[in-house]
């Protein structure tokens, strides 16, 4: 009989809606992320670099890149015989036909598959954190402590606790109590999202609360287990995790990865990322272009200047063009003459001469500020934005835009420009 | 075909066989060659190999770079080995066949495609088995003509009739009669090849040029296919330096990296490029893995190279894995790939390329 003893479910299934246009046709953990990666290399790279070698993806929103992204799972070492990568969608049921409604369910609609593999440990984990981590060690403490359940805990500032799940612990990290974004932590240490079950309590758990809608883990599946008297221990982890949920936590975990010696090391020869590698020439860099304090990837050309900014594979920057503090990704095409300052530029954009991005006062955005802001302007991908355009800070562009959509050329700090036709 | 050595190269065949020398940053020789089949939909692809192969053989070690790993064809890697018939290594690039004739007899496929490793081209070996068909060739040979100043004596000359057919065939002349040159590409139908194979053995003659091209070409029906695209041979260093030059122009550049078809390589699985302040790069490639602090100039740097402080490199192709200390000057070099180079160290090539091949103790950083 097949037997595996720890799997892995990844849940990518979320859009993440505070990335704002950069999850309007693609999940959250397909953006890409540090020039060449996409955000779900980093929990797939750590899953076969602790030796997890069966991991199912739960997918449910815009999986189309998520999908061609994993393929067989060949970039990460999981194309397997037994195990391997699973690509797991919501299905049509006899009875009934349900979307994921919530964490929990959606690996409850996935029972079978897990049972498939007869493990004695199940991890779950989430596509969207940036972070290097070996799962392998968190078993040993979750075999060591007899746990039911270990959750990764990391110390946040107690001023920020505030903002995320904090487990109580006691001196041996048992858990004994835990409370939702309080207003008065207890304690600091946050939940990561990453969980370690015995497959028997999570199997007894999932049946119970089947009925439960929307059934998270942190909601419902963890209170129910500790009300149950089961043992949930705390697993610190004091290494280098980012959440990337929000724009400006995205641009600066993007920003950390050009300091000198950056906290989160791409270069180290043991844990190794994996990613699709579709684009393999080296890049080129012209005789006027100024390179600096910059990250880029392969096949790309730059003609014109780059300052802190990480600039994704087969791009190109025109001669004349000043890019500043800014994300560029895969097969943008930003022609000459341009000014770029502190944007964020999707796959594919093509941005033509003259354009300058990121100038002016800074103004709240007019329609979505808690996504929009920080002075950063987001390009959404396959987007065009013609000749001789100027756009402010916290602004929008999203679609092939032509001149006639903005008024004496240039979009004011704190608009949105999203084309009719492609709004989601 | 891609067993041999070449003393033209020195020392950079020391670690390695011509076929796995590193070609334009992230490529090496092989990949084109193999890439050529895949986008030609060969399927079915034999790699001699036998000098000096381990660099080689760890380059191959998967067939899905290139699209190889199939249930029908596949990729095949025959290295000499002992059997009840032969202990020999493989004497020539006919003998390498005829050891392995069983490979080629078990195959039903009716054509053959003979390629060597050591080439940087893209070519549709359909066009050529086209013209081979529509000419009723016996063997069709690709090949081009170098401009009238470069030296041809390392290659074989070829000299066509008005219908192409070729009447002269010289191997490695001292004095040329003509500067179209045969590019080690050939297009043969298969029984032909394995009866001209056999007599070959029989005879004890071992080579495909000496033994079967030339002594045949009144015989048989040999045609000529001429290329005008882009076609380099690396095996000597001064064609290895200037073929990797070659890709700082960007028409070549274009043709290669961006237009259809791609070429293939393992890939590495290397973190992108990192320039750091004081990093001043000018009309150079630049490899993944990179760590650049210093002045680079009309060069070729390799995959995951470290560039130290106020270094300055220009004119040179530093190979896969080099480390260079601070304040050190590079010129006219070809940097062997792990090295590391001393910082404060001097190197300048004064006539012509040199090659630089230093195994100091690296600090860890």
């Amino acid at each position: 009989m097949v037997k595996k003893e720890m799997i892995a479910m990844l849940l990518a299934g979320g859009q993440g809606s505070r990335l704002g246009v950069f999850t309007s046709k693609v999940a959250k953990p397909a953006v890409s992320f540090g020039s060449k990666y996409r955000i779900i290399d980093f929990p797939l790279s750590n899953c076969i670099n602790s030796g997890v070698d069966t991991v199912g993806v739960l997918t449910q929103y815009q999986p189309l890149r998520l999908n061609t992204h994993i393929g067989i799972g060949i970039p990460w070492d999981l194309d397997r015989n037994i195990g391997g990568v699973t690509v797991l969608p919501p299905y049509e049921k006899s009875a009934n036909s349900e979307w994921y409604t919530g964490t929990a369910n959606a690996i409850y609609q996935n029972l079978d598959y897990m049972e498939s593999f007869n493990p004695e440990y199940v991890l779950i984990l989430s596509g969207d954190h940036i972070y290097k981590m070996d799962y392998e060690v968190m078993l040993d403490f979750h075999k060591q402590n007899n746990a039911e359940v270990t959750i990764a805990v990391m110390p946040v500032p107690m001023e920020e606790a505030k903002r995320f799940g904090i487990m109580i612990t006691d001196k041996d990290h048992k858990i004994v109590d835990f409370e939702e974004k309080p207003e008065n932590p207890r304690s600091n240490l946050a939940s990561m999202g990453i969980y370690i079950f015995s497959w028997k309590t999570l199997k007894e758990a999932l049946l119970t609360n089947a009925e439960q809608p929307g059934l998270d883990f942190g909601k419902h599946i963890i209170p129910y287990c500790h009300a149950k008297g089961s043992p949930l221990y705390a697993y610190e982890f004091n290494g280098y995790w980012k959440d990337v949920g929000t724009l400006n936590s995205y641009w600066e975990a993007n920003m950390e990865l050009i300091d000198l010696v950056p906290e989160f090391n791409l270069y180290e020869e043991y844990w190794k990322i994996y990613t699709r590698s579709e684009i393999l020439p080296p890049q080129y860099l012209a005789s006027d272009s100024v390179v600096e304090k910059s990250i880029i990837g392969e096949g790309s050309e730059i003609y014109g200047q780059v300052y802190n900014s990480v600039i994704g594979c087969g791009v190109t920057i025109g001669a004349g063009t000043v890019v500043r503090d800014s994300i560029i990704m895969n097969e943008t095409k930003i022609c000459s003459n341009c000014e770029i300052y502190k944007a964020i530029i999707a796959e594919n954009v093509l941005i033509e001469d003259d354009v300058k991005l990121g100038i002016g006062e800074e103004v709240d955005n007019e329609t979505d500020p808690h996504i929009y802001n920080h002075g950063i302007v987001a390009v959404g991908e396959k987007s065009v934005i013609p000749k001789g355009i100027t756009v402010g800070k916290n602004s929008v562009v999203f679609g092939e835009t032509s001149a006639e959509d903005y008024v004496n050329g240039s979009l004011p700090s704190g608009k949105s420009l999203i084309k009719a036709g492609d709004k989601q | 075909m891609a067993g041999g050595n070449n003393r033209r190269i020195k020392e950079l065949t020391q670690k390695r066989a011509v076929c796995a020398m590193p070609i334009a940053g992230s490529y090496r020789s092989i990949d084109f060659a193999l890439s050529n089949m895949s986008n030609s939909h060969i399927n079915k692809v034999a790699v001699f190999t036998q000098y000096n192969a381990g660099s080689l053989n760890e380059h191959l070690s998967s067939s899905k770079w290139w699209d190889f790993g199939r249930k029908q064809g596949g990729l095949f890697v025959f290295t000499p080995a002992l059997t009840a018939e032969s202990s020999v290594w493989y004497r020539g690039t006919a003998d390498a066949i005829a050891q392995n004739l069983a490979f080629l007899k078990n195959s039903h496929e009716p054509y053959v495609v003979i390629t060597s490793g050591d080439c940087v081209y893209k070519l549709d070996y359909n066009k050529v088995l086209e013209y081979h068909i529509e000419k009723k060739a016996d063997i069709t040979v690709v090949c081009k003509d170098l401009a009238p100043d470069v030296n041809v004596d390392r290659f074989g000359t070829i000299k066509m009739n008005e219908e192409s057919r070729i009447e002269e065939f010289e191997e490695k002349p001292v004095v040329a009669k003509s500067n179209t040159i045969s590019c080690g590409i050939y297009v043969v139908r298969r029984r032909q090849l394995i009866e001209m194979i056999e007599k070959c053995a029989e005879e004890d003659r071992y080579d495909f040029v000496k033994d079967i091209l030339i002594r045949y070409k009144n015989m048989k029906r040999i045609y000529g296919y001429k290329i005008k695209d882009y076609w380099s041979n690396i095996a000597s260093v001064d064609d290895y330096y200037k073929t990797n030059m070659d890709f700082l122009n960007p028409e070549i550049r274009n043709y290669f990296f961006r237009e259809y078809p791609d070429i293939y390589s393992k890939v590495d699985d290397l973190p992108p490029a990192k320039y750091n302040t004081g990093a001043s790069i000018k009309n150079s490639l630049i490899s993944s893995g990179c760590i650049v602090n210093g002045k680079v100039e009309d060069s070729v740097i390799f995959k995951k190279t470290f560039i130290g402080n106020n270094c300055y490199i220009k004119n040179s192709i530093i190979l896969n894995d080099v480390y260079i200390g601070d304040n050190t000057h590079i010129e006219n070099c070809i940097v062997e790939s792990r090295g590391t180079i001393r910082a404060n160290s001097y190197h300048k090539g004064e006539n012509g390329i040199e090659i630089v091949v230093e195994h100091n103790d690296r600090y860890v950083i």
